[in-house]
């Protein structure tokens, strides 16, 4: 029997709004808990949610970018559940009137072929607290980021594997990040996924039952999970079972899923349309301000980066994925730094350092200005490539002006002839051994001579210079 | 000082004049609640230290001729919230609560110099029409002991009557200020929704409640508006509409006003005694040379469904956060997070709100929400276009404000149906978002008769115009009830 499968994802990612999506309380990360809050987020009796233009506009934002149709007449919802974290016993958010249906984003097989991946809805809507479980027997309530705003976006079913769910992920966290929006980072829960799948024999025309895993924060264990889950399903069905509908959990040692809940009926949210807040109508207008709002999409940078600067469009492709690596190799450039040049120390020795230390890019010490100012060095043959490695040990990990610590350290490389002939002319008498090989069509002897050139200027002389003024010497001995 | 014998406008003149200070007048309201609230039992929480203060207060900083509420005391339901002071919405889950915020009316009266003297009892959560589903304590008729004061707002309209208080702040979600102020023989006004904030109003169906005041005149009743309405930022339903002055058209003056007459309001389902006041009342407006006709209402007979489908649910959901995590009453000994909501919500909630949360729950579960409260919506709609139609021919609807003087006390509580009726005629005004005034119109075996003028939308002035020429046209409202043989 061969499957085919059939993968959901629901994703969430929390927006960089200065307040929250309902309150006026900062959202802020890593704050001393409940700090962030004030009565509205606690759901103090007599509250009233005020709307924040802002999570909508970024929203709006979001759902552009995703090529959605906008809906002009919106409502908020109340979700309705009981949890400490989530303090009014229901959420606020657009389940009737997602802001945002009918889009799409294209992802790149590993086929090279191009495929669109539907997005059914996004909507806005308001996260939760933070529950902890103590070891003292107590369970902690953090409500700082109760009410940060954010938004879900549900695709269709036209995901067909964990490599396409990899790729379709990797993709939305590159748009939403170009917007602006959020910083879609997965380790601080700025961006989580719920995902379901099903797999079914091919020909049927009946989805299979599906299971799903909950609130996945890194992309591997979005395809790991779904990868095993794939695969458990497919030999239940072989082996003559029935696939159950359940929630699952990844298990990150074990590499496995493993059953957290079965899903017994519906759960029921009495959603109803929030009668604190007055519908809201999204003019022409607005749409089209919010749509000149939008920053350069990786696309139109892209095609910049190959068109103005001549980079390749593969280098153009892979300074475009994260918008930390776009906006540092655009500000590196505006630094005067050579295009081509600053395209191959990012991606080359600063990519290289930044997986050996597990660091990103804002934190490190390296910053535009240093990384153009050693390029100007290297491009004005005032220190050399072998140098320029020296240097960058130094600047990546420090916050050191290449300039002025190449200068301090005595770096600057020896280009002037007039420095360099006396020496290659000592050189050149302490080894007639070398003369005479070169001579008789012996090249490795130049080599010799160079290193003893560059010995004697401790590796500081220009290469090139003393190559040609090495030459002229041998023809006139 | 009596305050039988005084309104806001006279009052604020002894307090220009200094005939007394603010300071004398608060300490001289305290004594009057001390002796009349003995008999109906208005307030649950007076605040006499702070009150002093601001009075206090205000007579340092003087009462100008513009401030005319300046210095005068007030009370507030105890459903909206004052910073520091006990507010309970009547509700043991709430027994302890302090806010740590001024509901934004109340911060309104303060800016307008009113000084807050207490907490006045209410049905608890708003929910009820007689103010006996107090978890605290029963309110009682100023004009018979035996009777219920009405409700929800029946603190608020007790202590007015018995002259403890010239002005307090009440609610109306379905009713809750007005027939409390016909069972007592005052003024009472529902603004038009998004007139006034709801911002501290510890909310039951949010989509019908509306703070306004309760008072022995019409003039009072809209200098007290004058200072509580407006946009607020905190509450996105509150309009952005312009407040005009609600005193500035008194003049007695409604020749050629369009007045209609509900038939729906006045069946058989209305008592007698109540029908004849009311005829008595269009006679009057007839004199005063408005024009009366019949109109009706086809769907208000569906408003009271349709008003306990949309209330209840809206108010399953207001009230799931008292949960006993954050703040209010949590049961002792439990074992569980389950048991923390279970045990907490089923001792601390009495039986009028645990019935009216589980009413709203079901109309809202998914097997369920289309064809209760999708369709009271729906139907809500049609009402709205009810009354949309009757107001292209005419200014305002004159009907009674209740099916029937005030009850007793214990005569209604065990039939919540028959309670529920009770609001029928005022119900239907909250659904479609009018404003609407009860005020005396007559006296029955020595119980006062409502009379209701409701007006569209955001024209109060309307209905304050013809309540004031009515009420100069009559005595009702000079009437008072005997409290102790204090008067």
């Amino acid at each position: 029997m061969n499957f085919e499968t059939t993968i959901g994802l629901e994703v969430h990612v929390e927006m960089k709004t200065k307040s929250k999506a309902f309150s006026p309380a900062p959202v802020q990360y890593g704050q001393e808990p409940n700090t962030n809050t004030n009565v509205i987020d606690w759901g103090y009796p007599g509250v009233l949610p005020e709307v924040n233009k802002g999570a909508l506009e970024y929203g709006m934002r979001a759902a552009l970018a995703l090529n959605c149709q906008i809906r002009q007449d919106i409502h908020f919802d109340r979700k309705n559940y009981f949890y400490p974290d989530n303090p009014k016993a229901y959420q606020i958010t657009q389940a009737q009137t997602p802001i945002g249906h009918d889009g799409w984003l294209e992802i790149e097989l590993e086929d090279g072929t191009v495929k669109k991946i539907g997005i059914e809805e996004m909507h806005v809507e308001e996260d939760a607290g933070k529950n902890t479980h103590d070891p003292d027997g107590y369970s902690y309530v953090d409500l700082n980021r109760q009410g940060t705003p954010l938004i879900e976006i549900v695709s269709k079913p036209d995901i067909a594997s964990a490599d396409e769910a990899y790729a379709y992920l990797k993709k939305l966290r590159q748009v939403i990040q170009f917007t602006g929006v959020s910083d879609v980072k997965m380790e601080e829960g700025s961006m989580r996924a719920d995902v379901n799948i099903s797999v079914r024999p091919i020909g049927s025309d009946q989805y299979g039952t599906k299971t799903e895993m909950k609130n996945l924060n890194s992309f591997e264990h979005v395809r790991s999970g779904l990868k095993y889950e794939e695969q458990r399903q497919e030999n239940v069905i072989r082996a003559g079972g029935n696939i159950q509908q359940e929630t699952r959990r990844f298990d990150v040692n074990t590499g496995e899923t493993v059953l957290m809940r079965v899903k017994e009926g519906k759960s029921d949210y009495r959603y109803f349309p929030e009668p604190d807040l007055p519908p809201i109508h999204i003019s022409d207008d607005w749409i089209k301000k919010v749509k000149e709002s939008i920053p350069e999409m990786p696309e139109e940078r892209r095609k910049r980066y190959v068109n103005d600067w001549g980079v390749t469009e593969y280098d153009a492709d892979v300074l475009t994925q994260t918008m930390e690596m776009s906006d540092f190799f655009e500000a590196t450039v505006a630094q005067g730094a050579d295009p081509k040049l600053a395209a191959n120390w990012l991606m080359g020795d600063v990519s290289a350092y930044m997986n050996d230390k597990k660091l990103e890019l804002a934190e490190i010490a390296l910053t535009p200005e240093h990384l153009a100012g050693m390029i100007a060095l290297i491009k004005d043959e005032t220190i050399s490539s072998k140098i320029a490695k020296k240097v960058f040990k130094q600047i990546v990990a420090n916050d050191t002006d290449p300039k002025a610590w190449v200068e301090e350290k005595g770096m600057v490389q020896l280009s002037d002839p007039a420095v360099l002939q006396p020496i290659i002319d000592e050189v050149l008498d302490n080894n007639a051994k070398s003369i005479e090989d070169f001579k008789n069509g012996k090249d490795r002897a130049v080599g010799f001579l160079v290193g003893n050139i560059m010995k004697q200027t401790r590796g500081k002389a220009n290469p090139k210079v003393v190559n040609q003024l090495l030459m002229a010497s041998l023809k006139e001995r | 000082m009596d305050y039988f014998k005084n309104d806001l406008s006279s009052i604020h003149a002894g307090l220009l004049n200094k005939d007394f200070s603010s300071k004398e007048l608060t300490e001289e309201t305290f004594k009057l609640i001390k002796a009349r609230d003995k008999k109906v039992a208005a307030f649950l929480t007076l605040d006499e230290e702070n009150a002093l203060a601001a009075a206090q207060k205000a007579d340092q900083k003087g009462i100008s001729a513009e401030n005319t509420l300046a210095g005068i005391p007030v009370g507030i339901k105890d459903n909206i919230v004052t910073k520091g002071l006990k507010t309970t919405a009547a509700s043991k889950i709430l027994g302890n609560f302090e806010p740590i915020y001024n509901a934004t009316v109340v911060d309104k009266l303060a800016a307008a110099g009113m000084i807050n003297v207490g907490k006045l009892n209410l049905d608890e959560f708003a929910m009820g029409g007689s103010t006996e589903n107090s978890a605290f304590q029963k309110t009682k008729n100023a004009w018979d002991q035996t009777k219920v004061p009405g409700g929800s707002s029946g603190g608020s309209a007790a202590a007015v009557a018995s002259g403890q208080l010239l002005a307090a702040l009440g609610t109306d979600t379905g009713g809750s200020i007005r027939q409390p102020a016909a069972f007592n023989g005052i003024v009472g006004v529902k603004p038009t929704y998004g007139r006034v904030s709801r911002y501290g109003v510890i909310a039951f169906g949010s989509s019908l409640d509306q703070v306004g005041p309760l008072t022995r005149t019409v003039k009072d009743n809209a200098l007290v508006l004058n200072a509580i309405s407006g946009h607020d930022k905190h509450d996105f339903t509150s309009s952005e509409r312009e407040v005009p002055d609600f005193t500035a058209k008194l003049d007695g003056d409604i020749k050629g006003m369009r007045i209609g007459v509900p038939k729906e309001f006045m069946d058989e389902g209305v008592a007698s005694d109540v029908r004849e006041a009311i005829q008595q009342a269009i006679a009057t407006f007839e004199k005063l040379g408005a024009t009366v006709d019949e109109v009706s209402l086809p769907y208000s007979k569906y408003g009271v469904p349709v008003y306990y489908i949309i209330a209840s649910s809206e108010a399953s959901s207001n009230l799931q956060r008292y949960d006993g995590i954050r703040y209010g009453f949590r049961a002792d000994d439990v074992k569980n997070l389950e048991d923390v909501y279970v045990r907490s919500r089923s001792e601390g909630f009495g039986d009028e709100v645990k019935r009216r949360i589980m009413l709203g729950t079901f109309s809202l579960s998914a097997g369920t929400y289309d064809a209760y409260f999708k369709k009271a919506a729906q139907v809500r709609t049609l009402i709205c276009r009810d009354f949309d139609n009757v107001f292209s021919d005419y200014d305002l609807i004159l009907a009674p404000t209740t099916t029937s003087t005030a009850f007793g006390i214990g005569e209604e509580i065990n039939d919540p149906i028959q309670m529920y009726m009770n609001d029928i005629l005022t119900i239907p005004v909250n659904l479609a978002g009018l404003p609407g005034m009860s005020l005396p119109a007559g006296f029955s075996k020595g119980l006062p008769i409502g009379m209701q003028l409701i007006a569209p939308q955001f024209a109060e002035e309307t209905m304050y115009r013809a309540g004031y020429a009515f009420e100069q046209a009559t005595d009702f409202h000079k009437e008072v009830p005997t409290i102790g043989g204090e008067n």
